[in-house]
């Protein structure tokens, strides 16, 4: 018989507002085996601790029932409290009579009726609850970074600057992701390329850091602490080891009518190419879909002049598989799709771009070597008109793609464009429409309104209803003005689309893969959206940058320094403690018929033949099940696919469910 | 039939391919037959039988037996061989230990259902194409086939035996048109007030006698879940009206994707209670929404339980596609 | 004997604790009211929801029994959602061919953002079974009389 302390907490008027706390501490004190039943204002306070840790003492607690908030918020509070005063912490349940009662009722009495319910329930289940110990497993020191763009060059050279061995899985040829296709970076207006590019090199030089370019991950197994990837590191045709990156095969390629991913199909490449001059690592990839070699064997032209004898056109995909303690998710974002965004003519007019090949037309590096020329005629344009949240903000059953959510950095980088557009060629006119101006952000409005105000960009309030390209190359930009309450009608050479920005395609799969949550959008989901941002729900894997939700440049510096940090944490460990809410089988009652290891996802149970006593001193030979409990994740599948009810959950068994069901039903 | 049987049954014991052979014993009455093990051809002289009356199942048996010296001879008639794949796939029978011979059926005979006829003094049984000749003690008495077959051989799914390492008699069909769902659709059909009346008339029949459990090749577990007390629901007799759905439901939910429709349960029902009802139901479901299935046509693999498709209906359907 | 529009329906939740635990516990944060007749159970996927469970519920007089889970392909565990997803299928069917009203029963996958659908869902919930009245037809008389 279990000796139980029932913990009834106020959590200020959180739950004392609708809960009458005191009825419920004095109602659970006549169920059987509770022995003591308090109420206190805060029982996660210090305070409130020592009251439960005194009254274990003090009563000779064999369980502890708290009626708070729910177990995702403190439940491992109170569990650490119990240890403390010598109780196993598994012994310890929580009544969430905050989240699913006082909150979400307003009449008293009923919530309270609810709330001595919960009470029940939980006392009832307490009462088969049995002393837990949780095993240990041991940590890989090494973490994987899948995605080498700001984010994951970040948290790599943060992972290794602390003495830890780190892969990054990139899937482009070069490291770097979108800030290498970025002119100027607000609100300091630094060149983009100039910072990133150290960062790349460092991570090229860092012997702790390898680099797995045009790499995807494959598939991913096993647990925190103790994952199994396969990486597949896609044939680039060049030996990565031989290639010295000179680039001489990139200008003697024939095939030279390659739409250039980089500048955004603005020009061409070659079928073999260096994404751009800084790339990381600096080797040539053969782009399959193009090459003649590969595509009909007519031409082996860059073999024959590689003098590093790097091309190897029988190159085969190749898998490698990794051992990782931590992974961290670092897939990035990229701006959607806007083919069907036709008020806007974008798909009708090669003068109306997205913000991105904006950034490409400014850049030195770019198609038009940074000269601001109109994509359709190579002229320099005189009215540029900004369009800001395009498929941004969008009501959630948006028929074009866009997207409910405020993309973030559309608002900084306009102002940007404006600003850099209206200093180099001060007679340009330059308008921007948009529905607000959001600046949140150190030294972030400052810049915004040095843009319109010193710069003269013109700020209009309003969206734009309709681009018509004209006969003469002109675009008619219709839009509304809301401030002044007047239709605009503005003859412009080239207008910029703010293209609102999603999480990349591949991050779903992945998300998959990892068994990481992610919400409506695609963005992984963190463990707390304000407590514990950089982490996903699952165990050992972390988020940096985008992957998570939407951020400028310093947001994600500072999220994939806090994800290496949480990563770190983990590397430093040299054991973990184990979930021992794990399955378990009970031989005698097991029948081995493999339902169990059909169904687990962790392949957590395996099979032996063992011995058994018969009666008459006879003995038998039987087949049974039996869980390793360092890989068990406790899902429970097991036990319910198991017929004699062999299988069973620790901490969520068959009696303790029935037990709750029970005293609800009551 | 029977002499075939007998007389390869001595010669595998003779050679010693086998040290024993399962087979029907007779009992006290001609219909009263019992499956029983043979270890020498003087046993089998003496009371091996094989007739129109032996319709149990001897797949569960060779769970027990086949852990035992030796190997096995077992007779299996097609229905038995899906049992047998299916105890193959849960690793509860050890298949090297056990030689199948299958052998031909054309439907058993209910014994009931000829008592219900007014026949008495039974003393044998005979049959030839849709007749049965059954003997007794008075007159012979013919018997159309379709009127007193088992209730399972008026829908038989499948003459064709699953596995066999040698057979006696013809190989037949798979009978995809058994109409073995007629009932459990005609059930659908009705209203759900007349399908409770109807289960809650049938189930309160049960005595919890547990014949079922005990004579179903996949209620194969070393102890019942309900006989498991850290199941939650371990009972000896079900004391209320509910405990009667609880233990059919339960069963058959534990059964279901690996039952084969033997028929077994409804057959060894003391209370008659068309127990099959529920199994064909799970089978039925099964088939329609996560494509045919059949337990016991392999003998490894995965069960529809336990495995799944991304695309798998949701359990909504049932409001849409259920009962009537 | 209670009078009907007097009825207040026992209601148990299953909900699974990645998923739509956060998710009923977000439907708290923003406050969003369903009826205090509806219980939640913690399980750690609705995988681990055992048709005994509902059954068992059913016994000691519950009016309804939802389970809630990960939407399929979110499941932390990865594949629990799928087999929950047959295994309540097939337990649903068996109990509308039992003449069990199948409305008392419901599966509904929620996930730990939406709060909203929580609520909604034990509100429409709810309201059905409070229409559909006491359970007569899957209950244990001897556990109900106090």
């Amino acid at each position: 018989m279990q000796r139980i302390g029932v913990f009834v907490c106020h959590c200020g008027t959180n739950i004392a507002g609708t809960v009458d706390v005191k009825a419920v501490a004095e109602a659970l004190k006549n169920e059987q085996g509770v022995v003591f039943s308090t109420e206190y204002q805060y029982m996660c306070s210090e305070a409130g601790q020592s009251l439960i840790k005194n009254a274990i003492k003090e009563h000779n607690l064999t369980g502890v029932v708290v009626c708070s908030c729910s177990p995702r918020m403190h439940e491992a509070t109170f569990r650490k409290t119990a240890q403390s005063a010598g109780l196993n912490p598994y012994m310890v349940e929580i009544a969430n009579i905050r989240e699913q009662c006082s909150w979400i009722h307003k009449d008293m009495e009923k919530a309270t009726e609810k709330a001595i319910i919960l009470g029940r329930a939980a006392i009832a289940k307490v009462h088969l609850n049995a002393p837990l110990i949780a095993g240990e497993s041991p940590v890989v020191k090494r973490a994987l970074v899948i995605g080498g763009g700001i984010a994951g060059i970040q948290t790599a050279l943060d992972i290794a600057d602390a003495g830890f061995e780190v892969d990054i899985v990139e899937k482009k040829p070069t490291i770097g992701g979108k800030m290498t296709q970025l002119d100027k970076t607000f609100p300091t207006l630094d060149c983009a390329a100039c910072i990133l590019t150290p960062k790349m090199v460092d991570c090229a030089q860092n012997e702790k850091i390898k680099i797995y370019s045009y790499s995807e991950v494959e598939s991913v197994s096993g647990f925190v602490g103790n994952f199994s990837v396969k990486i597949k590191k896609k044939a680039r045709f060049v030996d990565e080891n031989k290639c010295t990156g000179c680039g001489l095969c990139t200008e003697k390629c024939p095939m030279k009518k390659v739409p250039n991913e980089f500048n955004l199909g603005m020009n061409n490449r070659s079928a073999i190419y260096i994404p751009f001059a800084q790339a990381v690592p600096k080797v040539a990839t053969i782009d399959p879909d193009h090459c003649n070699m590969l595509k009909n064997g007519k031409c082996g032209l860059c073999a024959k002049i590689c003098t590093a004898g790097a091309i190897d056109y029988k190159q085969q995909d190749e898998i490698v598989e990794e051992k990782y303690g931590a992974i961290v998710v670092a897939t990035g974002y990229n701006p959607i799709s806007l083919e069907k965004y036709d008020e806007f003519a974008y798909s009708q007019s090669k003068d109306v771009i997205t913000s991105l090949e904006f950034e490409r037309l400014t850049n030195a590096a770019g198609p038009t070597s940074g000269k601001l020329l109109r994509p359709s005629d190579g002229e320099h344009p005189h009215t540029i008109v900004f369009v800001q949240c395009v498929g941004s903000r969008c009501s959630a059953d948006d028929s074009k793609g866009g997207k409910s959510y405020c993309s973030k950095i559309c608002c900084m980088y306009t102002a940007k464009h404006a600003m850099l557009t209206r200093e180099k060629y001060p007679d340009t006119d330059v308008y921007v429409f948009y529905i607000d101006v959001r600046t949140p952000g150190k030294s972030f409005d400052e810049f915004y309104r040095r843009a319109a105000e010193q710069y003269g960009v013109h700020y209009i309030k309003g969206m734009v209803g309709k681009v018509i390209p004209q006969a003469d190359g002109k675009l008619l930009v219709q839009g509304s003005d809301l401030i002044a309450n007047e239709q605009l009608k503005i003859n412009a050479d080239l207008v910029v689309l703010a293209a609102a920005i999603e999480p990349d395609k591949s991050a779903r799969p992945l998300a998959t893969m990892l068994t990481a949550s992610m919400d409506t959008n695609d963005f992984f989901t963190e463990a707390h959206p304000k407590l514990r941002p950089v982490e996903s729900p699952t165990a050992g894997i972390f988020l940096s940058g985008a992957c998570q939700g939407p951020k400028d440049i310093p947001e994600t510096v500072s999220q994939a320094s806090a994800a290496a940090a949480k990563a770190i944490g983990l590397l430093c460990k040299d054991k973990l403690t184990c979930n021992p809410c794990v399955a378990h089988s009970d031989e005698m009652m097991c029948n081995g018929c493999s339902q169990c290891a059909n169904v687990c996802p962790y392949g957590a149970i395996s099979y032996e033949e063992k011995e058994f006593r018969m009666p008459n001193r006879t003995t038998a030979i039987r087949r049974v099940a039996s869980v390793n409990p360092a890989v068990c994740q406790g899902c429970g599948a097991c036990t319910v696919t198991c017929p004699s009810g062999a299988m069973d959950l620790k901490g969520f068994s068959n009696r303790q469910i029935m037990a709750e069901v029970d005293a609800i039903c009551r | 039939m029977q002499s075939r049987m007998i007389e390869r049954a001595k010669q595998l014991l003779a050679d010693g391919t086998v040290n024993r052979v399962i087979g029907w014993k007779k009992g006290e009455f001609a219909y009263d037959i019992t499956p029983a093990v043979f270890e020498s051809a003087e046993e089998i002289d003496k009371d091996f039988v094989y007739d129109d009356f032996c319709g149990h199942n001897l797949s569960k048996y060779l769970i027990k037996e086949s852990r035992k010296e030796g190997k096995l001879l077992a007779f299996l008639k097609p229905c038995d061989t899906y049992s047998f794949n299916q105890l193959i796939k849960e690793h509860r029978i050890i298949r090297e230990n056990v030689y199948i011979i299958g052998i031909a059926c054309d439907g058993k005979a209910d014994a009931e259902k000829i008592k219900a006829k007014g026949i008495s003094g039974i003393t044998g049984i005979s049959s030839d194409d849709d007749t049965f000749t059954v003997k007794t003690i008075y007159d012979d008495e013919k018997i159309s086939k379709s009127e007193v077959l088992e209730e399972r051989c008026t829908v038989c799914k499948s003459r064709k035996h699953a596995v066999y390492d040698e057979l006696i008699g013809d190989e037949g069909e798979v009978n995809e048109n058994s109409g073995r769902f007629d009932m459990v659709t005609k059930l659908e059909n009705m209203t759900a007030d007349e399908r409770y009346t109807f289960w809650r008339n049938e189930l309160s029949k049960c005595i919890r006698c547990n014949a079922c459990r005990n004579v179903c090749p996949a209620c194969s577990c070393e102890n019942c879940v309900f006989d498991n007390p850290n199941s939650g629901i371990a009972q000896k007799s079900a004391a209320t009206s509910f405990e009667e759905n609880m233990f059919h439901i339960i069963r058959a939910f534990h059964v279901a994707g690996r039952c084969t429709d033997c028929g077994e349960c409804s057959r060894v029902c003391p209370q008659n209670i068309p127990l099959h009802l529920l199994n064909r139901k799970f089978i039925k479901d099964i088939n329609e929404l996560y494509g045919e299935y059949q337990a016991g046509v392999e003998d490894e693999g995965r069960t529809p339980l336990t495995s799944y498709t991304k695309d798998d209906c949701e359990p909504s359907i049932v409001n849409e596609r259920g009962c009537k | 004997m209670q009078i009907n529009n007097e009825f207040k329906p026992k209601i148990v939740a299953f909900c699974c604790n990645w998923c739509s635990y956060a998710g009923a516990d977000l439907a708290g944060t923003n406050r969003l009211n369903y009826p205090a007749d509806v219980k939640i159970i913690r399980v750690p996927c609705s995988c681990r929801v055992n048709p005994m469970f509902i059954l068992r519920a059913f016994q000691r007089g519950a009016d309804g029994v939802i389970i809630c889970g990960c939407h399929p392909g979110d499941c932390h565990y990865t594949s629990g959602n799928y087999y929950a997803r047959r295994r309540i299928t097939l337990l649903f069917s068996m109990l509308d061919y039992l003449g069990i009203e199948r409305e008392r029963t419901r599966l509904e996958w929620v996930s730990a953002a939406e709060g909203a659908k929580f609520s909604a869902t034990m509100n429409e919930f709810v309201e059905t079974v409070t229409k559909l009245g006491e359970n007569k037809r899957l209950e244990d008389l001897r556990c109900k009389a106090e």
